[in-house]
C-alpha cells in the first residue's frame, strides 16, 4: 500500500499504549561512514579492512561470485484471474492452495478525499462497519466472527475504503464467515450509540497525534501541498468536523459509495475459480449496483516555494521536505522510483542515509518516496534530528538533493539499485496477505495485470539520464515546501 | 443469521484442526541440528515461494547487562554492521541491498538478532557474511562514538519525546525490582553517555560464539543442504566458554508500587497496572502460564473480548484499553492491563483504575464461561494457520523459544495446553497473581497550562 498511511482502526488507542512494549523491541542496521580522520585501530585483536585497498566484494565471498555469474532470480508465479460480477464488481482472484485460508478484501473508491466539507466521515464511516446491522449487534458481530477463527478488517485511506476478511476454508467455518461479513457490508446499521463512541475514540486519537511531531508536520504538510484540492482534507477530521457528523452523513456517504460499480473484489486462498466466482457473487449482490465515484479534480501545482516552522515542545525536531510528485501508472514512474531507491528509499545505503546519518550522526533515520496515488501524491523526505542540529541537517538533506539533481545516479548506484529492486521481488509475492494487497492495488488503479512484470521489465531498461530527466521533470527545488516542528530557537532554512 | 448457531461450530473447528494435517505438516517439515561447535541450526521448509528468511540468534540481550552498563546488547547490535576483517563499515548491508536481500537486526530483552529475507538460492551469502561478522567484528572508537550520536538520537525519538515511551519506561523500572527486566533495552541516557568502545569489543567477544548462537531458517529449502551449509560456513568457528547465566526470578509478592508522571508534552492521559507474574521458564506449575494466556484473552482477545466490549463499548470508561501476557522470557514476568479514560465522556484514570478492578474481582469470583473459552481456543487456532502465511513470524516464533532455552516444540503442544485450560484454573490464576501485592501502577498525565516551549 503506498498510500499515505491514515487509516483509523478500531484498536488505535490500546494498540498505541501496547506497541510501545514492542517498540521497545528495538529495529536497526546501519551502513557506510566516512572516516573524516584516519582510522584509530584501538586496542583490538581483529585487524580492520581498509575499504580502499579491499579486493571487489566478490573476489572477498564466494557465494556472491555464485550470485553474480547468476543473477536471475525465481518468484512464485501469479496466475491473477480477473473478471466482473453480474452487478459491475470487479473480481482479482489468485488460488493459492497451499494453505487451508482465505483473505478477501474489498475496495472501494470511498477515501477521505471523497469527504468534502466533511472531514473524517469516510473513516468513521470504514469505522462504523462491524458495529451493528438490522439484526445484529456490535457484540453479536464480534462474537461471530471470532468464535469461527474469523478476521474482520475496516479502514480508509485518502483513495480507498477497505473491508476485509480472513477465514479459515473449511466450508463449515468459511460459509458463515462469508454469511456474516456479507451482512456487515451490505446491511451497516451506524448505530447512534456507536458514532458517539467511535467519534470519541476519534477525539482522543487527535489529542494524541498532538504529541507527535511527526503528525503535526504531516497535517501541514498535506494542507500546503494540496491546498483546495480534495486530498488536503486531513482523513482523520477535525475536532470540529468530528462533532457535525451525523447518522445520516454516514449512510448518505455509504450509500453512494459502498456500491459494486465503485468496489474491487481481491481474493487470494485456497479456493477455485469456481468457488472464488460464487463467493464474489454472493458478495457483490449483496450490495447496490450503484456507479463508480467521479473522477477527482486534478492538482493545481505549486507557484513557489514554501519554508514553515511550527513551535513544539520536544527534544526532536521533525522536518519533512516534498512537493507534489506523481499519480499511479504515470509513465515517470518506474524512473523515480529507481532513483529515489538511490536518493533515500533503499534505507540503509541510500545518499539521504549515507550523509546524513551515517557520515554524521545526525538522525536514527531519513527516507525520502514518491507515494502515487489517484491523483498526483507527494514527493516527500522526512527526518528528526536533536533540536540544534536542525539547520545542519536541513543542509546537509537539500545539499544532497541539489547533487542528485544536478548529476543523477552513477552507474554503479543505478546498477546496484536494479539489482536490488530484482532481487527482492520474490518477497513481494511470498505470502497471501501481500498478494491480496496487490490484487486490490492492481484493480483499483485499474492497471494491467501483469503490472508487476511490466513493472520489473521497465526497472530493468532504466537509464541514469531516464533517471535524471524524470526528476527534473517533477522535482523543482524552487518549489519545495518545507517544514519543520519542534523548540523554535532556529529557524527552518530552506 | 444466528449467533448461537454460530457457536455451535466452534467444537467442530477444534476436530478439524486437530485431525486436520497441516499441524503435522510443520512438525515433519521441522528439522534441527547441532554443529560440533554448538551452533544450533532450525531449518523449516516452506515451499510456497522460492525466499527464504535467515536468522541468526544470540542469546544475549539487555538483560545481561548490570547497573552502569545499560544498552550495550542494543549498541553492539548497531557496530555490527561496521567493518569486519574482510567487510569495509557498512559492506554488509550494501552486499545484501545489491542482491535484493531485505535485512535488518533488534535487541529485546533476551536475545539480539540479525536477518535477511531472500531468494532461497541465496541463503549461502547469508550464511557467509553472518559467520563472517560472527568471528571477525572490528569496532574502533571513532565508529563507536558516531554511531553512538545515531542510537542517541534513536531513544530520543522512541522513548524522550512520547509520552507513553517515558511512562512505558518508568513503569518497567517500578514493576520488575530484582530482575535486569526492569532496564530499557536502549539504555539508560546516563549509562549511553559513558559506554566506550571497549565496552563493546569486551561485550563481542564474551557473547558473540557458535555455541551462544541459533541459526533458524524458514523458507524454499531442504534441511539437509541447509545443514551443509551451515557446517561449511559456521563449522570452523572455534566454540567459547561462556558465563554462567543465573535464572531471573523476581521477588515473590513484592508489594504495591504507584508511580505517578505529569509530563510537559502529553496530551492524553493514560494508565498502566502490572502484576509480577511467572512465564513458562520459571512457573512451578507450566498450565499456570496457559491459564495466564487464557485470563489474557478472556479480557483482550479481540472485539468481542470482556475489555473491548464491557469497558470500551459497555461503559465506555476507556477510549482504548487492553490487557497484555506473554509466557516467553527468561524471567519472571508482568500481567499488564492499560488504557486511556475516555476524557470525552469526562472519565478519569481513578476510574479506569476502578473499572479494570471490576474486571479483575469479576473474574476472580466467576470462572469464564464455556462460550468465552471456546471463542478464544477458536481463535488460537485460527491464528496458528494465518502465522503460517509469513515465514518471518515463523522464524520468529521458533527463534524467541529457543532463545530462551525453550524448544520450538513448545509450539507443537500449545494447542493441547490451551486447549486443556479449564474455567476454575482461569479463576485460580487470576485469584493468585492479580493482587495487589503483585502490583505496580503508573499513571500518566498531561501537566496542566503546558502548551509554552521550554529551552
Amino acid at each position: 500500500m503506498t498510500q499515505t498511511p491514515n487509516r483509523m482502526n478500531r484498536y488505535f488507542l490500546w494498540a498505541l499504549i501496547l506497541v510501545l512494549p514492542l517498540a521497545i523491541i528495538l529495529l536497526n542496521q546501519s551502513d557506510e561512514s566516512d572516516a573524516a580522520s584516519p582510522s584509530m585501530d584501538a586496542a583490538n585483536s581483529t585487524k580492520t579492512a581498509d575499504p580502499q585497498s579491499l579486493p571487489p566484494a566478490a573476489e572477498r565471498f564466494a557465494s556472491l561470485a555464485a550470485i553474480e555469474a547468476d543473477p536471475t532470480v525465481k518468484r512464485r508465479p501469479l496466475d491473477i484471474q480477473h473478471w466482473q460480477t453480474s452487478n459491475g464488481a470487479r473480481v482479482y482472484f489468485m488460488a493459492a492452495p497451499e494453505l487451508p485460508m482465505l483473505d478477501l478484501r474489498l475496495v472501494f473508491d470511498a477515501g477521505s478525499a471523497r469527504d468534502d466539507d466533511q472531514a473524517g466521515l469516510a473513516m468513521i464511516t470504514s469505522g462504523l462497519l462491524g458495529e451493528g446491522t438490522a439484526n445484529l449487534s456490535s457484540n453479536q458481530i464480534s462474537r461471530g466472527f471470532e468464535s469461527l477463527g474469523a478476521e474482520f478488517g475496516a479502514s480508509s485511506y485518502r483513495d480507498m475504503g477497505i473491508a476485509s476478511l480472513r477465514s479459515l476454508t473449511s466450508s463449515e467455518l468459511l460459509q458463515p464467515a462469508l454469511n456474516l461479513f456479507t451482512e456487515v457490508v451490505s446491511k451497516p446499521s451506524f448505530p447512534d450509540d456507536a458514532l458517539s463512541r467511535i467519534r470519541n475514540q476519534a477525539l482522543a486519537s487527535l489529542k494524541y497525534q498532538q504529541q507527535q511531531t511527526g503528525t503535526v508536520a504531516n497535517l501541514n504538510f498535506f494542507d500546503d501541498l494540496y491546498g483546495s484540492h480534495p486530498y488536503s482534507i486531513p482523513s482523520q477530521g477535525t475536532a470540529e468536523s468530528l462533532k457535525s457528523l451525523s447518522r445520516e452523513d454516514l449512510q448518505a456517504f455509504y450509500q453512494r459509495f459502498y456500491v459494486a460499480q465503485n468496489m474491487v473484489i481481491a481474493m487470494v486462498g485456497s479456493l477455485d475459480r469456481s468457488s472464488a466466482e460464487r463467493i464474489a457473487e454472493r458478495v457483490s449482490n449483496s450490495l447496490p449496483e450503484g456507479q463508480r465515484a467521479k473522477q477527482l479534480p486534478s492538482v493545481a501545482p505549486l507557484t513557489e516555494g514554501l519554508t514553515k516552522h511550527i513551535d513544539h515542545n520536544s527534544q526532536q525536531t521533525q522536518i519533512m521536505i516534498g512537493g507534489l510528485g506523481v499519480a499511479k501508472g504515470d509513465p515517470d514512474y518506474v524512473a523515480l522510483y529507481v532513483g529515489n531507491e538511490i536518493l533515500g528509499g533503499g534505507g540503509f545505503g541510500s545518499r539521504l542515509m549515507e550523509e546524513v546519518r551515517e557520515k554524521r550522526g545526525l538522525t536514527y533515520g531519513v527516507y525520502s518516496r514518491f507515494a502515487p496515488m489517484r491523483e498526483q501524491g507527494p514527493f516527500l523526505i522526512s527526518l528528526k534530528t536533536r533540536q540544534d542540529q536542525t539547520t545542519q541537517a536541513l543542509q546537509v538533506v537539500n545539499d544532497t538533493l541539489t547533487g542528485f539533481l544536478a548529476d543523477g545516479p552513477t552507474e554503479l548506484e543505478l546498477k546496484t539499485a536494479k539489482q536490488n529492486i530484482l532481487g527482492s521481488f520474490p518477497q513481494s509475492t511470498a505470502s497471501n496477505s501481500s498478494i491480496v494487497g496487490q490484487l486490490g492495488s492492481i484493480g483499483f488503479y485499474d492497471l494491467p495485470l501483469d503490472e508487476l512484470d511490466q513493472f520489473l521489465g521497465a526497472v530493468e531498461k532504466i537509464t541514469a539520464e531516464e533517471i535524471r530527466n524524470a526528476f527534473s521533470l517533477h522535482v523543482d527545488q524552487e518549489r519545495l515546501i518545507t517544514i519543520t516542528v519542534g523548540q523554535p530557537s532556529k529557524p527552518a532554512e530552506g | 443469521m444466528r449467533i448461537f448457531w454460530l457457536l455451535g461450530r466452534t467444537a467442530s473447528l477444534l476436530a478439524l484442526l486437530l485431525a486436520g494435517s497441516w499441524a503435522i505438516a510443520a512438525t515433519s517439515n521441522t528439522h534441527e541440528y547441532v554443529l560440533p561447535n554448538g551452533l544450533k541450526l532450525i531449518v523449516r521448509e516452506d515451499h510456497r515461494a522460492p525466499v527464504v528468511v535467515s536468522q541468526v540468534w544470540y542469546r544475549v540481550g539487555s538483560s545481561y547487562e548490570t547497573v552502569g552498563r545499560t544498552g550495550l546488547a542494543h549498541v553492539l547490535e548497531h557496530m555490527m554492521f561496521k567493518d569486519t576483517k574482510h567487510l569495509a563499515t557498512g559492506e554488509f548491508s550494501r552486499i545484501m541491498a545489491s542482491v535484493g536481500a531485505s535485512e535488518n537486526a533488534f535487541t529485546s530483552r533476551d536475545a539480539t538478532a540479525y536477518y535477511q529475507v531472500l531468494a532461497a538460492d541465496r541463503l549461502p551469502l547469508s550464511f557467509e557474511l553472518e559467520a563472517e561478522r560472527m568471528q571477525h567484528l572490528h569496532i574502533s572508537d571513532e565508529e563507536f562514538a558516531r554511531e553512538l550520536q545515531v542510537v542517541m538520537e534513536e531513544r530520543r525519538q522512541r522513548v524522550d519525546d512520547r509520552p507513553q515511551g517515558i511512562a512505558y519506561e518508568r513503569f518497567l523500572a517500578t514493576a520488575h525490582q530484582a530482575s535486569p527486566y526492569g532496564n530499557p533495552v536502549i539504555g539508560w541516557p546516563q549509562d549511553l553517555k559513558s559506554m566506550t568502545a571497549q565496552d563493546m569489543r569486551d561485550w563481542y567477544q564474551t557473547w558473540y560464539a557458535p555455541n551462544n548462537a541459533i541459526v533458524v531458517v524458514v523458507g524454499d529449502v531442504k534441511g539437509e543442504e541447509v545443514l551443509q551449509l551451515a557446517t561449511r560456513y559456521f563449522g570452523p568457528i572455534p566454540s567459547r566458554e561462556l558465563p554462567l547465566v543465573k535464572p531471573l526470578i523476581e521477588v515473590n509478592k513484592p508489594g504495591a508500587r504507584r508511580i505517578e508522571l505529569e509530563l510537559e508534552n502529553a496530551r492524553l492521559p493514560s494508565l498502566l497496572m502490572g502484576f509480577n507474574v511467572p512465564v513458562l521458564n520459571t512457573a512451578d506449575e507450566a498450565w499456570e502460564t496457559y491459564a495466564l494466556r487464557m485470563l489474557s484473552g478472556v479480557l483482550d482477545g479481540g472485539y468481542s473480548a470482556r475489555i473491548e466490549s464491557q469497558l470500551v463499548r459497555g461503559s465506555e470508561v476507556a477510549s482504548g484499553a487492553g490487557a497484555g501476557y506473554s509466557a516467553f522470557g527468561r524471567g519472571d514476568s508482568l500481567f499488564t492491563l492499560s488504557g486511556t479514560p475516555n476524557v470525552q465522556q469526562g472519565r478519569t484514570l481513578e476510574d479506569l483504575e476502578a473499572a479494570f478492578w471490576d474486571q479483575i474481582e469479576q473474574l476472580q469470583q466467576t470462572p469464564p464461561t464455556s462460550d468465552e473459552l471456546a471463542r478464544i481456543k477458536a481463535q488460537v487456532i485460527s491464528s496458528l494457520v494465518y502465522e503460517q502465511d509469513s515465514i518471518s513470524s515463523q522464524a520468529q516464533q521458533i527463534g524467541t523459544l529457543e532463545s530462551i532455552g525453550l524448544s520450538w516444540r513448545v509450539l507443537e503442544d500449545e494447542l493441547d495446553n490451551l486447549n486443556a485450560i479449564t474455567p476454575e484454573q482461569i479463576q485460580q490464576v487470576a485469584q493468585r497473581y492479580l493482587t495487589r501485592e503483585r502490583l505496580t501502577v503508573a499513571t500518566l498525565s498531561p501537566k496542566p497550562a503546558s502548551d509554552a516551549i521550554t529551552q
